[in-house]
């Protein structure tokens, strides 16, 4: 019940945010849903956390520990994008970039896009989680090119016949995983759901399930960025605005990733873990890679955080492929701190390109010395996605690293080690180039915005409380892993 | 209808669906080619309605009247409206030429029947038999969203993709549930009136019709 209540509210907030002129006060109304997205996701959490699934719908919709976990990634994050979406909307609004009925449709298409990727996390079947992601694509393309310029277009023109053709790939795995299911011959009736699927999982067809998984992988990979489908997602988020960049690279990457963990439990239980760890270690690495080459020489700061993104998607497939309580635990940590330390960078360069007029690492010098509190959230942001500590992207690396070595995959540790090293070095260049420097003379430090300004570094300061403090996170994070883990 | 006319019917539909893939790569005149899609469509709509017809379910059989009036009809329509800006409406320079493509094609619906072996020994009916032809047009699919440099053949192979990926799903499964066909077959079509909006603004603000001429964005 409480499910559907949690789809209703950002799906009639999509409705008046249609009906109404666009105020500001519409903007409002749209970070209150997300707000309330949050606070139902930690409700969530707290029932379902020691108890069994809550399920409506007759099973369509289902809630377990996993389930809650990312409402409340897909919350925190939206919450914080949709709010800086205010701000931007009213800025091209006041500059005639766009119209308010332009900036209506952004604020509807939004809150489909949440609405969509709530559906996808509390899906009970596997066909419906399906429908959820291809409608991502579809809503989301338009945000991608909302600015209409010709590099806009191109984007959203890569990015959904990219997607449509993964998302397609992955409609056929789901197809081959029913066939299995069909022919598992337990008697029982069977559906898409979940965990009907699961509890056949022994006895579907080991040679039809090793398809259907690679297929998935592929198709869903390509939504989640894994190289080598990663093409469309430097281009989508260097080209979408700020906020839209956020949520997508946020949390929608890691929402299909989601569903690749659901999948991906159901063919371990049929094939033995070997053959899904030797998938995703192949995606994860060359993900690693190439975000290792390509961030090397990246000219432009969006598409460095872009590539940056390849390299988590990466590191968090890696860690699902050791596929340990542990691992699945800290992929799931990292998930969120991943989602909120680059939600934070996106949104601090959409403030850059506003002020510096420039996407250009070049020509952006000594941020620190004249904009203290944007450079410092831009500085602190690098340092948490770079993993140091005290944020919780040190913590979930060194477990998954620790995780892979104690299953055997020591040798994927070391290779993402020095891969990470490689970008590690990248990202400080480009970072320094971007940060430090003095002031020139005449020009005066100037201050950012408060409304700007306290939203980001909360969620900093958010990234670094879920890495020192273990509680009240640590036994969500727990039960979501034993979800997926048998 | 008795068994001989069922597969009979059923083998002959899922020809012409696999048959209208290699004319798309064939023929040049994007006209011809979305004529072409629209009897594809209209092809796997029969096999559903066959499917239907043999297993008494009318749920399949309400599913394949729909299928024809969404990829024998309304789907064609859609892409024959963006052919409309388009003055020169030829493929003119594909990667690779027709007589390669072909050879292309039909190496591909080789690997078809290799990859599929899993699933036609799990599935073992007449209809089980006809599963590789739905994965060999999808791979044509694929291959000529790859070799082909028009926004519009683009379209057409993704889709060539979807027919295909319907093939298997109504071969191997006599259709997945209802709710699952009926959100995929929206989503194939927002997903073109997607790509219509795309087009027009691409060629009516910047003139663009051949993806070469997409080049803004690169490391």
């Amino acid at each position: 019940m409480l499910a559907l209540v949690l789809l209703l509210v950002p799906a009639v907030t999509g409705c008046v945010a249609a009906a109404t002129p666009w105020r500001r006060w519409v903007g409002w109304l749209c970070t209150a849903s997300l707000g309330f997205v949050l606070v139902t996701g930690v409700v969530l959490a707290t029932l379902v956390v020691h108890r069994p699934a809550l399920s409506a719908l007759s099973g369509v919709l289902r809630v377990d520990a996993l389930s809650a976990f990312m409402v409340i990634v897909i919350g925190a994050i939206g919450l914080l994008a949709v709010c800086q979406s205010v701000r931007y909307l009213e800025r091209e609004v006041t500059s005639g970039r766009s119209s308010a009925r332009r900036a209506t449709l952004y604020a509807v298409l939004v809150q489909g896009f949440i609405t969509a990727m709530l559906l996808a996390v509390v899906a009970g079947n596997v066909g419906v989680m399906w429908v959820a992601v291809e409608a991502t694509t579809i809503i989301t393309t338009f945000l991608v090119g909302f600015r209409r310029t010709r590099g806009a277009l191109e984007a959203s023109w890569k990015y959904v016949i990219i997607c449509s053709v993964g998302i397609a790939l992955a409609f056929l795995g789901t197809v081959l995983v029913y066939l299995a299911a069909l022919h598992a011959g337990d008697g029982t009736r069977v559906s898409l759901e979940w965990t009907s699927l699961m509890r056949v999982s022994h006895h579907l067809d080991p040679g039809v399930m090793r398809l259907a998984l690679a297929l998935l992988v592929l198709g869903y990979g390509t939504k989640v960025g894994l190289a080598p489908m990663h093409s469309w997602l430097p281009d989508a988020h260097s080209q979408a605005p700020a906020p839209v960049s956020a949520l997508m690279s946020g949390v929608l990457l890691t929402v299909a990733f989601y569903v690749l963990l659901r999948f991906k439990a159901i063919a371990d239980g049929a094939l033995g873990v070997g053959f899904s760890r030797m998938l995703f270690v192949t995606a994860g690495l060359l993900s690693l890679a190439v975000a290792a080459s390509l961030l090397l020489s990246q000219r432009d700061y969006k598409r460095m955080l872009a590539y940056h993104s390849v390299e988590h998607m990466g590191l968090i497939a890696l860690g699902a492929a050791a596929g340990t309580p542990l691992a699945i635990a800290a992929v799931l940590l990292h998930v969120l701190g991943h989602g909120l330390a680059k939600a934070v960078l996106f949104l601090a360069s959409g403030e850059i390109l506003h002020v510096e007029g420039t996407t250009e690492i070049d020509q952006v010098k000594s941020l620190l010395a004249r904009r203290p509190a944007l450079g410092g959230i831009f500085a602190f942001g690098l340092v948490a996605l770079l993993g140091l500590p005290p944020f919780s992207l040190f913590i979930s690396e060194f477990n998954m690293l620790r995780a892979e070595v104690h299953v055997g995959l020591g040798w994927v540790a070391a290779l993402s080690l020095v891969l990470m090293a490689v970008i590690f070095g990248s990202v400080m260049s480009h970072g320094r180039h971007m940060l430090f420097g003095a002031r020139p003379d005449g020009e005066p430090a100037h201050k950012s915005p408060t409304i700007v300004t306290v939203p980001l570094i909360g969620a900093l300061v958010g990234c670094g409380a879920i890495g020192v403090l273990a509680w009240p996170l640590d036994t969500l994070l727990r039960a979501a892993a034993m979800v997926v883990v048998k | 209808m008795n068994g001989a006319t069922y597969s009979s019917f059923l083998e002959i539909a899922a020809g012409l669906v696999i048959l209208c893939a290699f004319v798309t790569l064939w023929r040049r005149s994007l006209r011809a080619i979305v004529r072409t899609l629209a009897v594809q469509g209209m092809a796997l709509g029969v096999v559903a309605l066959v499917l239907g017809v043999r297993r008494h379910d009318v749920v399949l059989i309400v599913v394949g009247c729909l299928v024809v009036v969404a990829k024998g009809f309304a789907i064609p329509t859609l892409v024959r409206r963006v052919l409309a800006n388009e003055p020169r409406s030829r493929e003119t320079s594909p990667l690779v030429n027709v007589p390669s493509s072909l050879v292309g094609a039909g190496a591909l619906t080789f690997l078809a029947y290799g990859a599929t072996r899993p699933v036609v020994a799990l599935v073992s009916t007449s209809a089980g038999r006809l599963i590789p032809l739905g994965l060999a047009t999808m791979l044509i699919g694929f291959f000529s969203m790859v070799v082909r440099r028009k926004a519009v053949s683009q379209i057409v192979g993704l889709l060539l993709v979807d027919n295909g990926i319907a093939l298997v799903a109504f071969l191997a499964t006599a259709g997945v549930p209802l709710l699952v066909e009926l959100g995929a077959s929206l989503d194939v079509l927002l997903v073109i009136v997607v790509l219509r909006v795309l087009a027009v603004q691409l060629w009516s603000k910047f003139a663009v019709l051949d993806l070469d001429q997409l080049q803004e964005l690169h490391d």
